[in-house]
């Protein structure tokens, strides 16, 4: 030891430097996230608690408690057998409606929106620019303006209340913003990519399919989760054109909680909110992982 | 029989001509280097060759065959990319063929080009990996492979080692050159360096500002420099600058006069004239004792730059800074008195204003 660690008790700085843990800075900072966290987790956790309860055990008014008798009743009612309007038949018709809708709408969005901003990065067609500021511009008007041309013009096509028709309605409007997301994105990619790729013969679709379609999953991933998550939780276009038969989830979920008739379920309301938001939670915890992954790291320069 | 022709090329940008008129014949076989500083349209000259930008004007012809409309890949050219460009999710195997197969090419045929360009360029090793597990030589090797396969007539490079280290620069540098002493490709290259342009040229193209100054063989561009621009931007150190009058063959400035006796004029002078006067730091010598050389000076060491195989060494004549450079192993030091001198026989005169050599 040397003399003066043994005299002033003081240790001689080496290596990393140490670092308290229960620092005022961390205590502040951990004590708020906690703090946050709980204020968002209590009413998921009261949901959760309510839908397991059955109606005796609710209507002793003790929201926080956990439930005396389990009972999976709620979910099974919300889900085959709660009346929305005319059918009793649950939330399944709508959550298959909600599928149907979700899945063409989101391909076709995202097929047409990719190899839009595919075409506006790389090829500078004529008029580019003008179609460009059209597009961007589409972003920025409200939606109200446009409800009822679109419902004449679905009308005149034969699809109105039909499922196709609001595939129709969502792809066009999910168009600016994704149009957007995949011209920045091609961007970012080295030019010099595309010029080896020309030089090597491939052509439009070659380029698309075979080069940028596989340096892009990050972005494809960001697209999908957007308009999974924005087309399944749409309420106002499914409400405005479609009918009973083809409601989205999100439609029925408020026909069923805003129902007057009869005593009010609060654990089968429960139930079917948690149903309805389960597609959303599970895109964000199965793709989460492939948003972060860094797919095209270590491209070109090195 | 010429393997590249340019007539009369132009490309604007807007409002911005990048290319001026620009005519160039390149023969086969031939390594052409277009050297310049950034911006002056070597980069552009060989994307419009390639064809990756369309012309305002002018044609190309490849072999004969007037390609101005053709696409890149039909034009019979092969390029290599500053930044590599290989496809990162396709292995080096995958990056080679994938010309091949947009050209439709049977499996055999394509699996024997992959074979010989590896083999060619020795990265046989490396045909499973992913460009990210390659070095930065490794991925030079193989973006030049993926020129090779596609046997084709001229290829193109575009600053191909500018992303690499100095001492991979040099070694990657001699394998070029191999490689088109072997292949006997033509072959055209765009590069700011100075040195690749000297040692891989058989002629040199210098651009400025979208036009072609000098067309030469290396050491005519060296030693006879079309302009001072020219002069200016190629050997380093570069060309100790004098301003003085010419009066018949005699220099003066300042005090001082040179008798230039020996220099060959293009053209006779006009009497008392201003001039430039430029000689390259190595061929100012030391003078011995009995003075050896027609021009002499007296300078006083400045500063000192010991390089290894030689010394640069920074001077003053008359208040105008003078370079010039010295054996490794003499021994100057800062202070000392010389007699330098040079022949008039390697130097060059530049008018004053239009600063063409004469």
């Amino acid at each position: 030891m040397t003399d003066s660690q043994n005299n002033s008790g003081v240790v001689e700085p080496r290596g990393p430097k140490p670092r308290k843990i229960m620092s005022r800075r961390n205590i502040i900072l951990y004590g708020t996230l906690l703090v946050v966290a709980i204020y968002y987790l209590i009413p998921l956790y009261v949901m959760i608690v309510t839908s397991l309860k059955g109606m005796p055990e609710i209507r002793l008014g003790n929201i926080f408690s956990p439930p005396v008798e389990v009972t999976f009743d709620p979910w099974i009612k919300a889900w085959s057998q709660a009346c929305t309007g005319l059918n009793c038949d649950g939330l399944s018709r709508g959550f298959w409606n909600s599928v149907q809708i979700t899945l063409p709408s989101v391909i076709v969005s995202i097929a047409i929106a990719s190899v839009n901003g595919y075409a506006l990065a790389n090829w500078r067609f004529k008029g580019a620019n003008l179609f460009f500021t059209i597009l961007i511009f589409g972003a920025f008007i409200p939606y109200q303006i446009m409800i009822y041309p679109l419902v004449i013009l679905l009308r005149d096509l034969g699809i109105y209340t039909k499922l196709p028709g609001l595939i129709l309605i969502h792809s066009i409007f999910g168009m600016p913003i994704l149009t957007l997301l995949f011209r920045n994105y091609f961007t970012t990619i080295p030019e010099e990519l595309f010029k080896a790729a020309r030089v090597d013969g491939a052509r439009f679709w070659g380029i698309y399919f075979r080069v940028m379609m596989p340096m892009s999953l990050p972005i494809f991933v960001v697209a999908i989760i957007m308009q999974v998550t924005g087309i399944w939780n749409d309420f106002l276009f499914g409400v405005i054109y479609t009918k009973p038969d083809t409601y989205p989830m999100t439609v029925q979920l408020n026909n069923i909680v805003n129902s007057v008739q009869g005593v009010k379920e609060y654990n089968v309301n429960m139930a079917a909110t948690l149903l309805t938001g389960l597609v959303p939670l599970t895109i964000y915890f199965i793709s989460g992982k492939l948003f972060v992954r860094g797919i095209a790291a270590g491209a070109v320069k090195g | 029989m010429n393997s590249i022709e340019i007539k009369n090329l132009s490309l604007n940008f807007g409002d911005v001509k990048v290319l001026k008129d620009l005519n160039l014949s390149v023969e086969k076989g031939e390594f052409l280097v277009l050297l310049g500083a950034s911006g002056c349209g070597k980069s552009t000259l060989l994307n419009c060759i390639a064809g990756l930008l369309d012309i305002t004007d002018g044609q190309i012809f490849i072999n004969n065959q007037n390609v101005t409309w053709y696409e890149p890949s039909e034009r019979g050219i092969g390029m290599v990319f500053q930044s590599y460009a290989l496809y990162p999710q396709m292995s080096v195997e995958g990056n080679l063929s994938f010309s091949l197969k947009n050209a439709k090419l049977s499996k055999e045929e394509i699996n024997t080009r992959v074979k010989n360009a590896s083999e060619i360029l020795q990265i046989e090793d490396l045909l499973k990996r992913k460009p990210a597990a390659l070095s930065g030589g490794q991925r030079q090797r193989v973006a030049i492979g993926r020129a090779l396969v596609r046997d084709v007539e001229v290829f193109l490079f575009d600053e191909p080692l500018s992303n690499l280290d100095a001492k991979l620069r040099t070694e990657l540098r001699v394998e070029i050159k191999r490689l088109h002493h072997k292949l006997k490709n033509t072959m055209i290259y765009v590069t700011h360096d100075q040195i690749e342009a000297m040692t891989l040229a058989n002629r040199i193209a210098i651009m400025r500002d979208g036009l072609i100054l000098q067309l030469d063989n290396p050491k005519t561009i060296y030693n006879f420099p079309v302009n001072k621009y020219v002069a200016e931007f190629i050997g380093s150190p570069s060309m100790n600058f004098i301003e003085g009058r010419l009066d018949g063959t005699n220099f003066e400035f300042d005090e001082l006069s040179f008798n230039l006796e020996g220099y060959s004029f293009k053209e006779k002078i006009k009497a008392n004239s201003q001039v430039w006067l430029g000689v390259r730091p190595e061929n100012i010598v030391i003078n011995e004792a009995d003075k050896t050389m027609p021009v002499n000076c007296d300078v006083v060491v400045e500063v000192v730059e010991p390089m290894g195989a030689d010394t640069l060494v920074w001077s003053s004549l008359n208040g105008k800074e003078l370079r010039f450079t010295v054996e490794g192993n003499k021994i100057v030091n800062i202070g000392d008195k010389l007699n330098v001198g040079f022949d008039p026989a390697h130097v060059s005169i530049f008018d004053f204003e239009t600063e063409d050599r004469l």
